[in-house]
């Protein structure tokens, strides 16, 4: 009982998570790894990701403080932030990065301070959906498993 | 593959050829894949990992390149296909695929988020067997086994064909399946190749998820035996089966080979993209970067070994130039070897460049002409132009004019002038004459006991470096600098007008060479000297561009010793001059010399070897025969001697004018290089003569 209102209201968020262009297609492939085994699989690794960029963000963000800007380490950095932040599916986030990425190849060094903002206002947004989300999830027990959006 | 498709229906075909491997692969293969993931991004790394034990993969993973090379070497046999990401940060991926590639020869898979066409063509040409975009999704992992069937599969292929192919196929099959040991295929592989088709089917080996090729370990030793095996036939003509017989190693098969040199065409073709293209030749060697070949040539820290490799200029060629020269020896003007093609000389100086036998070859003048002209040419046709501007360098380094000899123009890169001149486009050149060169006559007589690296080279050095004064030195005699000039023997001197091989002067060679790089008289005297003077030129700027490999640097050292002592400069045999560059490095150019001396000593090895492949040995040999190595030498030293600039680029014209200007401004001393009044001649002649006579 407790279960259903609770796995509905998780497949509410995740909808809108989709359809808010959040998170994409590749989310669901993390979705489809959880299994018995590894029941939280998903928040596992969304966590992990949390943790790791953390680090890039902060040295981006060094980068961005030392003027003039040296574009092709912002660019490695921001490389390296979008690979990871694609593999979880973080769309918003993914975007941003891309942008950022096509302003340090122009040179465009005020181009890259704004969408920088921009993304880490994405970024921290998705993590509190995120979190929220798990916590449903958590609650409503491990026997579901995510289904395609459809 | 002719399974039936299914992951099962492998594995039932497979067992009945005897090919199953003795570690035999799972019946549910693809289940049970080994797998080897690298990547530096945790996220991934931990996606990547759950994502293939979904696939029933067993999966090891890594965060670092280092790591995963050392757990692939401590377990040769215990994966079988690696997924690597390309951006890492203690080792680029692409660096990555390339060492597996050759030490484990395992199907790799790069990965990336960046999916730019360049990057992606990168991978197709390090070799990777796949190219995946990230986010890697479940279905494009699904999948990655098909490359470790085809990959056996295609090993089996070759050792079908090369097997016989009568009924000793199935045998074949069964021993080679055991251990993938030649001898029981060699007889076999004549016959097979037409078989192939027919041994497909058969064989086609359903089993060949199944079938575990016992891998080869390719230990430095056995690489080392391989690059000169492939030297000593030249990159264009070594096939598998002739370096197989060469190498003559037991238990190895063609295949193996095979499947090697591919890699090691790769590995060369990197290296020369650098490189300048003009001459294409270059392309390979050119740019002698890799790691992996390094214990080879490590001889003379120049990677001869990639330059040899590479190298369109077969240590034949530095020998043939020198021989040339050293034919000619007496005469005028010994071919200043072309250092153009320093590059290419090293590639295929192969460690096995002994420059005593180039000395020898020095002493044949009938060599000479091939240095020049016809360069002899392991090297593939595109580097034959080369090498036949080796010759031409040569003969343009020494004569000025470049010569005609070889359409080749690429090859008179050698410029004596500028280094800059040469930039890359005449390095290959200059570097393909190097090699064709030598090929024919390997040993340019380096008689010199001071390389004087008198054609062409000595050009350049003086030009470049500085060596300017040496050239000027009236006596050219060995060059002060340690003068390993080389004297290319340029013994064309009828030949090669003036053929002063741009050998890579050493610094040394500005001695000696003085007279023979000054091509226009080169013929004359080029006794010794021999167009090193261009040849400086063309080394520094085939230093210069040398992609670095060029570890010239010893090979100039171990000029110093050479016998040159100083008479060479007459003769120079054009190996020896290189050398003689690297004769310089003593002094003059810091890094040249170095280089100089890398490359006399490969170029002296080659001398020896008539092979191109004794660059290491160039040191060594360099006293003893600079001869047709010169060539070599060339290539390296002139990497090092000017500052590798020699090698990469010697444009002719820049040589020539280098030349002339040395020849200018030393001439008054010496007789303009010319070689004609060499002056070496009296005294260094004789010396030089001495020298080359008891090289050989």
């Amino acid at each position: 009982m407790e279960r259903n209102p609770l796995r509905r209201q998780l497949q509410i968020m995740r909808k809108s998570l989709f359809d808010q262009g959040y998170l994409d297609e590749q989310f669901v492939q993390l979705e489809e790894l959880q299994d018995e085994s590894n029941p939280n699989f998903v928040e596992e690794v969304v966590t992990l990701y949390y943790r790791d960029s953390a680090r890039l963000i902060l040295n981006i963000e060094q980068a961005l403080e030392r003027k003039p800007y040296n574009f092709h380490k912002l660019d490695a950095y921001m490389h390296q932030f979008k690979g990871s932040s694609s593999s979880i599916g973080a769309k918003k986030v993914k975007a941003e990065s891309t942008l950022f990425r096509e302003y340090c190849k122009s040179g465009n060094g005020e181009g890259c301070m704004r969408c920088f903002q921009q993304l880490k206002k994405e970024y921290t947004t998705l993590r509190k959906k995120l979190e929220a989300y798990f916590q449903v999830a958590r609650q409503a027990g491990p026997m579901e498993t995510a289904c395609r959006p459809k | 593959m002719n399974s039936s498709g299914g992951k099962g229906s492998m594995s039932t075909a497979s067992s009945s050829a005897a090919w199953k491997a003795v570690d035999s692969v799972p019946d549910q293969f693809p289940a049970g894949l080994r797998v080897l993931v690298v990547d530096d991004d945790p996220t991934c790394l931990i996606i990547l990992e759950k994502m293939l034990r979904t696939c029933s993969y067993e999966v090891t993973k890594c965060n670092r390149a280092e790591t995963a090379l050392a757990i692939l070497r401590e377990n040769k046999n215990g994966f079988d296909i690696v997924i690597s990401d390309v951006h890492m940060p203690d080792m680029d991926g692409f660096k990555l695929l390339e060492h597996i590639g050759l030490e484990m020869d395992l199907p790799v898979i790069m990965m990336s988020a960046d999916d730019g066409k360049h990057v992606v063509m990168k991978g197709v040409t390090h070799g990777a067997c796949d190219y995946l975009i990230k986010p890697v999704r479940m279905e494009a992992l699904k999948n990655i086994w098909q490359h470790v069937i085809r990959k056996r599969k295609n090993g089996w292929k070759e050792l079908e064909q090369s097997g016989s192919v009568e009924e000793g196929d199935r045998q074949q099959k069964q021993s080679e399946d055991a251990e993938y040991s030649s001898s029981a295929n060699e007889g076999n592989w004549k016959s097979s190749k037409k078989r192939k088709d027919d041994d497909d089917e058969t064989e086609d080996r359903d089993d060949t998820s199944t079938l575990k090729k016992p891998r080869v370990v390719w230990s430095v030793e056995l690489h080392q035996q391989f690059v000169a095996a492939v030297n000593q036939l030249g990159i264009d003509k070594a096939v598998p089966k002739k370096i197989l017989e060469l190498m003559n190693v037991p238990g190895l098969t063609r295949e193996n080979v095979a499947s090697h040199l591919q890699k090691y065409r790769l590995y060369l073709r990197r290296l020369s993209g650098v490189s300048p293209h003009a001459n294409n030749l270059n392309n390979s060697f050119m740019n002698p970067q890799d790691e992996t070949f390094g214990p080879l040539s490590s001889v003379n820290g120049l990677d001869l070994q990639a330059l040899a490799a590479g190298g369109q200029l077969p240590a034949q060629c530095l020998a043939t130039l020198q021989a040339a020269a050293l034919g000619r020896s007496n005469a005028k003007s010994s071919i200043p070897m072309p250092l153009v093609d320093q590059r290419n000389i090293f590639s295929f100086e192969n460690p096995k460049l002994r420059f005593g036998e180039g000395q020898q070859q020095l002493m044949n003048n009938n060599k000479q002409v091939n240095l020049l002209h016809g360069i002899p040419t392991t090297m593939e046709p595109k580097q034959l132009t080369t090498s036949q501007s080796i010759g031409n360098i040569n003969m343009q380094v020494a004569s000025h004019g470049v010569q005609s000899s070889q359409n080749n123009s690429s090859l008179i890169n050698m410029q004596v002038a500028p280094h800059g001149v040469q930039s890359s486009q005449n390095n290959s050149a200059l570097m393909q004459m190097g090699q064709p060169q030598f090929a024919h006559a390997p040993r340019l007589p380096l008689s010199l006991g001071q390389p004087i690296i008198s054609n062409g080279v000595a050009a350049n050095v003086s030009t470049q470096n500085g060596i300017r004064e040496n050239i000027r030195a009236p006596g050219y005699n060995p060059v002060p600098q340690t003068s390993s000039m080389l004297n290319f023997p340029m013994n064309h001197a009828s030949e090669l007008p003036g053929n002063s091989f741009p050998l890579g002067s050493t610094p040394g060679m500005s001695g000696c060479i003085s007279k023979g790089t000054f091509q226009e008289d080169f013929n004359s005297e080029i006794k010794g000297s021999v167009g090193f003077m261009p040849s400086y030129d063309i080394f520094n700027d085939l230093n210069q561009h040398k992609p670095q490999s060029w570890e010239l640097q010893n090979v100039g050292m171990t000029f110093d010793d050479s016998r040159h002592s100083n008479s060479l400069q007459g003769n120079l045999d054009l190996s020896q001059s290189v050398l003689v560059q690297q004769g310089f490095s003593s002094g003059q150019m810091s890094g040249q010399n170095r280089n100089a001396a890398l490359v006399s000593k490969a170029m002296l090895s080659a001398g020896d070897s008539t092979e191109p492949g004794n660059p290491l040995n160039a040191s060594q040999h360099l006293n003893s025969l600079p001869v047709d190595n010169t060539i070599r030498v060339k290539t390296e030293s002139v990497a090092d001697v000017t500052d590798n600039l020699f090698i990469d680029h010697f444009g002719q014209e820049d040589l020539m004018s280098a030349l002339l200007k040395q020849h200018q401004g030393i001439a008054p001393a010496e007789n303009e290089f010319d070689f004609d009044g060499y002056s070496l001649d009296n005294i260094q002649q004789d010396q030089i003569n001495g020298i080359i006579r008891t090289d050989e």
